[in-house]
């Protein structure tokens, strides 16, 4: 399979009172051309960070990418001009994001701010363009879309307005969409719904997603693989039915296991004890041991190793060092 | 929209109402006898009580508020004791004159106020930023006689720019339009900062750039537009500074204005004018908060649809 | 001795931990370089208003006729006025007068306001309806007009000035204060204090008040500033102190006449408002965000 996207190594970091604090650790994986990619973990784990780097959205904040490499197609987003990165931005890549409700801008008509990517991107004549906003609108199954270009956000529901968000996203054709937590704000109704408009328009258009969730619901339903983060490293990489078949690291099948299933008859869902750890004091060697159910000694002492296991499968973790150790990257 | 406007008219009515009475009132309670200082020191008693009974003030002072508000709704604003000409002619030639300074005021410290604001807030804690707020700080300190009278020394004495006075011409409105909007201009600046700082965390701004649109779109086409709704507001109820600090700068520019008018009327008691004066202001500052609610609904289309 | 030396010990760790809003906001305070700076100006100030008097190299109501209208020098470090007068004596002496004026109107518009707005805001009803409503159209008077006004009316002087410039105050205290009193009254321990049958008068003052400080304090010293620059126009506009007095306002209404040939008669007092009015802006500015939790993150 051809690769759209490869990240290497990735490491970002913010600046606070002059300390450079780190918050990704050297992040790998890799999105396939037309495959849908489900990036997950708890909050805190760097998840939405990564799609920020990956579109290098840090304006106003103090972050900014330190390390490693972000292979778009054949270009290395890490090294090219803001300008540039300005031409890949809603064209190539596109974004939606968690909050429908304040992702819009509230004082600005539907149809403009839907426009404004159409006419930037594509460089469409003012009736072309409304004709494609309206065409877009209508393929992401909005009703009369004719008037909804002339109405503002707060006249919309939420579901809608995360349709009009995708419509954006969705309106130059891009290669790759970054979904963060697209669905988390929504009913559960909704959801559904908003879930299968992306299924069906990136198998209609082939585009590649990269869709990041803490819901393993979500991720079953969409991906074709799964990356696990934590702490800002990627501690497991499978197909998406090898992970909940058969997880391996203590993380993810802590994370498996505490999801509800139907027909369980069991008195209390498994739980991770403990907390994320945070950023600026994290512990020495795995930064997973302190919640682990497996740790040994030297998982206080030393990082564990990215290995590379069966059927394209990875995972850090220092149980199958044993099994593996002579692949070790 | 028009049930708004005309809901927010009606409730304008009986704050005015009010207004006029205290005012009358209020009036009434300055010191020393109008009809002994319209008949002068030499005149008898006889013909002070003439006097009085011509001004009507010898009648109860309910009867003379009625009177009073009856003259008012037929346009007739009381006579001045000074001059002994309505009240109305000694307006005629000073309204516009001080309607135009307040606008340039206004016009000019908006302008230059959402500016320094503006790149303040995008260049936070960097130089534009730190010499944008000290001017805006500086620009709320400074006392607004002095720095009239400053510019007067430097700009129409020394460098004979511009004249020292008088409302002819464009050029006499310069000097005193820079001083009234000084005070306004930096108010405005750290205001339009902070707000426009705030709106910069909103979620559509990351969506904007995440479109691929230029900051210098960005910040004007969505950031600059939802901060301009508070900016506004704040912008009207400073209009009531400027008429306040109008009388200020009207008498270090002797400029022929209702604000010079109102101190040489409050030294010689001539309280008609001064009440017709007080009433106007008072009126031209809730008209301009009105305008200020009803702009506020179109730059806010959340109100607009409510009505 | 032993044991005496450990329960010392244990004593200091209680009073280390022990919380102190104070020490806390003089860590916070200390950061706001400018601010800092600012605060050490108008501690200045204040000494200078109480011992002015006694340290004025002249007498500052004496004119001088020999020595008219002098530059600044080593004589008259501010030079003098058109009576001869020793400017920098005056400015001294006069830093009482708009400090005191301002203190007090400010103080005063505070008392007043601090109180309608804690009616207001914990009692609602009818009488917060008709505060606000009063305050409303107190508001229909731009702020130096209605100061204006209530001179014309009382007739110059300064203590009409600072009744002016305290009623001036009162509504936009009453709106702040009522603003944090309907935000304090759904706290839990109000809650808590009236359930255990606390007094309105308690609550409000024990409870409430004590919550809406920091904004007060923030707006207090805001308003100074204000009140310098509106009792100074008020003197500049003949309204305020008597020419003859060393306030700084009158001063420079009396000075204006000579500005084309001793600028520095009206230079002197302009700057002496100038600096002071600033130092409590950005004192203002320093106090809101140490104190403001609103912009505490910043």
């Amino acid at each position: 399979m051809e690769k759209l996207l490869q990240i290497e190594k990735l490491e970002t970091e913010f600046t606070k009172d002059k300390q450079a604090l780190k918050i990704l650790h050297g992040v790998n994986f890799h999105i396939n051309k037309g495959e849908v990619l489900g990036l997950v973990g708890e909050s805190g784990s760097g998840k939405s960070l990564t799609s920020l780097s990956i579109m290098k959205l840090f304006k106003g904040t103090s972050g900014e990418i330190s390390g490693g490499r972000i292979q778009f197609n054949d270009q290395d987003l890490t090294n090219i001009s803001e300008s540039d990165m300005r031409k890949i931005r809603g064209k190539q890549i596109a974004m939606i994001f968690q909050e429908p409700m304040t992702s819009l801008n509230p004082v600005m008509k539907i149809g403009e701010q839907l426009l404004e990517p159409i006419r930037l991107h594509l460089g469409l004549k003012e009736k072309q363009a409304k004709a494609h906003a309206v065409s877009i609108l209508k393929k992401v199954g909005i009703p009369r879309a004719e008037e909804i270009i002339n109405e503002f956000p707060h006249q919309l529901s939420g579901g809608m307005r995360q349709r009009i968000m995708i419509a954006m996203a969705i309106s130059c054709n891009p290669q790759l969409l970054i979904a963060d937590e697209p669905t988390t704000a929504l009913d559960v109704t909704i959801q559904a719904q908003i879930l299968d408009l992306m299924k069906q328009l990136q198998q209609k258009e082939n585009m590649s997603v990269l869709l990041i969730t803490h819901d393993l619901g979500v991720v079953a339903e969409m991906c074709d693989r799964v990356v696990v983060m934590y702490a800002g490293r990627v501690v497991e990489e499978a197909d998406v039915f090898e992970l909940f078949e058969s997880p391996k690291h203590p993380y993810t099948k802590g994370l498996i296991g505490s999801v509800p299933k139907l027909g369980q008859k069991k008195e209390k869902l498994d739980s991770i004890k403990g907390n994320v750890p945070d950023p600026s004091n994290l512990p020495k060697g795995c930064k997973f041991a302190p919640r682990c159910n497996n740790v040994m000694p030297i998982c206080y002492q030393e990082e564990p190793p990215d290995l590379k296991l069966e059927n394209g499968r990875s995972c850090s973790c220092w149980l199958y060092k044993e099994e593996r150790g002579d692949i070790c990257v | 929209m028009l049930q708004y406007i005309i809901k927010r008219i009606l409730e304008m009515i009986p704050i005015l109402f009010i207004v006029s009475i205290l005012i009358f009132f209020f009036t009434h309670l300055i010191p020393g006898d109008p009809a002994r200082l319209v008949a002068g020191k030499d005149a008898t008693l006889e013909e002070v009580t003439i006097i009085r009974a011509e001004l009507g003030l010898d009648k109860p002072i309910w009867e003379q508020y009625g009177s009073y508000m009856n003259h008012l709704f037929h346009g007739n604003l009381g006579t001045s004791l000074k001059t002994g000409l309505p009240v109305m002619d000694l307006f005629v030639d000073r309204f516009m004159p001080s309607i135009y300074l307040t606008l340039f005021s206004m016009v000019w410290a908006l302008v230059i106020g959402l500016l320094i604001g503006t790149l303040s807030a995008v260049f936070k804690n960097k130089w534009p930023d730190y010499f944008g707020m000290v001017t805006a700080v500086s620009g709320i300190s400074l006392p607004g006689f002095w720095l009239g009278l400053i510019l007067i020394q430097i700009f129409s004495v020394q460098l004979g720019w511009f004249p020292t006075g008088g409302a002819e011409g464009w050029k006499s409105y310069v000097l005193p339009s820079i001083t009234l909007g000084a005070g306004i201009m930096s108010m405005l600046a750290r205001f339009t900062r902070s707000s426009l700082l705030e709106t910069l965390k909103a979620d559509f701004i990351r969506t904007g750039r995440a479109k691929g649109l230029k900051e210098s779109v960005v910040i004007p086409k969505h950031a600059l537009r939802n901060s301009l709704i508070p900016v506004v507001t704040i912008a009207g109820l400073q209009f009531g500074f400027l008429l306040g600090g109008s009388v200020v700068v009207e008498t270090v520019f002797s400029f022929p204005g209702m604000g010079r008018l109102l101190i040489d009327s409050i030294a010689f008691r001539d309280y008609p004018v001064i009440q017709a004066e007080l009433l106007l202001f008072s009126l031209e500052f809730i008209l301009v908060n009105l305008l200020v609610d009803i702009l506020y609904s179109f730059l806010n289309p959340k109100i607009r649809y409510v009505a | 001795m032993e044991l005496s030396k450990t329960v010392n010990q244990s004593n200091t760790i209680i009073t280390e931990k022990k919380y102190s809003p104070l020490k806390e906001f003089w860590k916070n305070w200390k950061r706001q370089k400018t601010a800092l700076w600012a605060s050490f100006f108008i501690l200045l100030l204040i000494i200078i208003a109480v011992v002015g008097p006694y340290i004025a190299p002249y007498d500052p109501y004496k004119p001088d006729y020999n020595s008219m209208l002098q530059g600044p020098g080593s004589k008259h470090f501010a030079g003098t006025d058109e009576y001869g007068r020793d400017i920098f004596s005056r400015l001294l002496v006069g830093s009482r007068i708009s400090l005191s004026v301002s203190f007090l109107s400010v103080f005063l518009g505070a008392i007043v306001g601090t109180i309608l707005g804690l009616i207001s805001g914990y009692f609602g009803g009818w009488l917060d309806r008709f505060i606000m409503r009063s305050s409303d159209v107190m508001f229909a008077f731009p702020d130096l007009l209605l100061a204006i006004a209530i001179v014309a009316i009382l007739g110059p002087g300064l203590n009409n000035v600072v009744i002016a410039v305290s009623i001036f105050s009162v509504p936009s205290f009453a709106r702040l204060v009522r603003g944090a009193t309907l935000e304090a009254k759904e706290t839990v321990f109000v809650e808590a204090a009236k359930s255990m049958g606390a007094s309105h008068f308690r609550i409000m003052f024990q409870h409430i008040l004590p919550e809406t400080l920091g904004s007060l304090i923030v707006f207090i010293s805001m308003r100074i500033g204000t009140a310098i620059l509106a009792a100074s126009s008020l003197s500049f506009l003949g309204l305020g102190a008597s020419p003859e007095t060393p306030d700084w306002g009158a001063m420079l209404s009396l000075g204006r006449d000579y500005l084309g040939t001793s600028s520095h008669v009206v230079m002197m007092p302009g700057i002496a408002i100038f600096l002071t009015v600033l130092a409590f802006n950005v004192v203002g500015d320093g106090l809101r965000d140490v104190l403001d939790p609103k912009t505490k993150n910043e």
